[in-house]
């Protein structure tokens, strides 16, 4: 029986579906199929598939990076809070995304893959986040709508999640659901007070619902017969429902809570259909998410320029930290052997 | 971007949730010494009144079971049913037994 190391992070195996496994392999994938087939949990060190633990990095990298893209478009208005309080909250709000991104770099690491790696892939342009940070916060509604929509939205995905099969994944959503709910209720004040203020303000709360109430279905990604990773991921236990049932279930919420506001959806289609039991929305315009995901949004290149500048910016603090440390445990060695 | 990779060391974070209760694994951050790690264990993971204390580990000092293993390494305890409680059913009924 040999002790291992938390840290020596597991090496990628050979686990291709495609070849003949070896014994090692064999036994590792019926275990993990066990695993799997019992609803149970996938911890860092176990055996699984080349493909799981590719997929997994992919998207828990992704949903990172997303939290960290996510902090700009508020921390634009944190300055231009209407109140002390606005401010605060807001401020709140954008340390929990950084929290958020913490948290799930740390579940990805577990995967094998460092946070720096990750860090440099975001920053050459190399990985994804979500599409809805490449549009611009124009209003300060928009802190409601992005609060009321964009976090319910993303709050309907992310629930599901806190059962991925993944162990690290599932308990990160846990945590991250937890404090997503005090975003959506914020952002549906801010709304609720604009809507029951002047004629302007409560236009300028239909106006942000109207811009984001598109960009926040398509959060949930391409409609079920499109989008192919899906099925494997549902086998995998990591996703739990498609993105299409999940969009419904986020319309029909938002449908009700809407007439709480006194606002309107701009979707002429939106209505419950009572033979299927689900809600049918407005067709959604494909190509310009295709074209957002792949850069083309209105705000990709100042996010991607801005998280640049952060990066390098805080070189310095990073360094600096280090050599402290370093520092601090010279001194230490020379005072243990005076 | 040349920047060297991984120039902090990872830390495991427990943290006591209130007096009287075990400290808990709460996650992992990085950090250049454990001060840093400290505080960024408090700024990362109590934001909520999470927790009264915080411990913070080198990841590399923690050595744990080989998960190859399985589920060999603790197998001694099934099958002994008599170290529980619930094995002895004849004192069923009787009073605080």
């Amino acid at each position: 029986m040999a002790a291992a190391s938390l840290q020596s992070v597991p090496q990628p195996q050979p686990g291709r579906d495609t070849e003949v496994l070896s014994e090692a392999d064999a036994a590792g994938q019926a275990y993990f199929d066990r695993i799997i087939a019992e609803d149970s949990r996938i911890e860092p060190r176990d055996w699984m598939p080349v493909a799981y633990r590719k997929t997994l990095v992919r998207q828990v990298s992704q949903h990172a990076h997303s939290e960290i893209i996510g902090m700009q478009p508020e921390a634009n208005w944190i300055t231009r809070a209407p109140s002390l309080k606005r401010k605060a909250i807001l401020m709140a709000k954008v340390q929990d995304e950084a929290g958020h991104g913490l948290y799930l770099y740390s579940a990805a690491e577990t995967l094998g893959t460092s946070r720096d790696t990750m860090t440099q892939q975001l920053l050459e342009g190399k990985a994804k986040y979500s599409s809805i940070f490449n549009y611009p916060a124009r209003t300060w509604a928009d802190m409601g709508a992005i609060g009321w929509l964009v976090d319910g939205a993303a709050i309907a995905n992310q629930v599901p999640l806190c059962r991925a099969s993944f162990g690290p994944y599932g308990r990160a959503m846990v945590r991250i659901c937890k404090e997503e709910s005090f975003h959506q209720r914020q952002g549906f004040e801010i709304l609720l007070e604009l809507s029951h203020g002047t004629p302007a303000q409560r236009q300028m709360a239909q106006d942000a619902v109207d811009r984001f109430y598109a960009p926040a279905l398509m959060m949930f990604g391409p409609p079920d017969e499109d989008s192919p990773n899906s099925k494997q991921s549902m086998a995998w236990n990591i996703k739990r429902f498609s993105n299409d049932e999940l969009r419904q279930r986020f319309v029909g919420m938002i449908a009700e809570q809407v007439k709480v506001l006194g606002l309107t959806l701009p979707d002429p289609d939106l209505r419950y259909d009572e033979e299927t039991g689900t809600w049918i929305h407005m067709d959604l315009n494909w190509d310009e998410f295709k074209a957002v995901i792949a850069g083309n949004g209105p705000c990709n290149a100042q996010r991607m320029a801005r998280r640049r500048e952060a990066h390098e910016n805080g070189a310095w603090v990073r360094e600096a930290a280090k050599a402290y440390a370093e520092k601090q445990a010279a001194k230490h060695v020379t005072i243990g052997a005076a | 971007m040349s920047e060297q990779t991984n120039i902090w060391p990872l830390w495991e974070v427990f943290v006591r949730s209130s007096r009287g209760l075990s400290h808990v694994h709460a996650g992992s951050l990085h950090a250049p010494d454990a001060a840093m790690a400290l505080r960024n264990a408090r700024d990362l993971y109590t934001r909520r009144n999470e927790g009264v204390s915080i411990w913070v580990v080198p990841s590399d000092a923690i050595s744990s079971s080989d998960p190859d293993s399985k589920g060999a390494y603790f197998e001694s305890p099934q099958g002994k049913d008599y170290r529980h409680a619930t094995y002895y059913t004849k004192s069923e009924g009787v009073k605080h037994l």
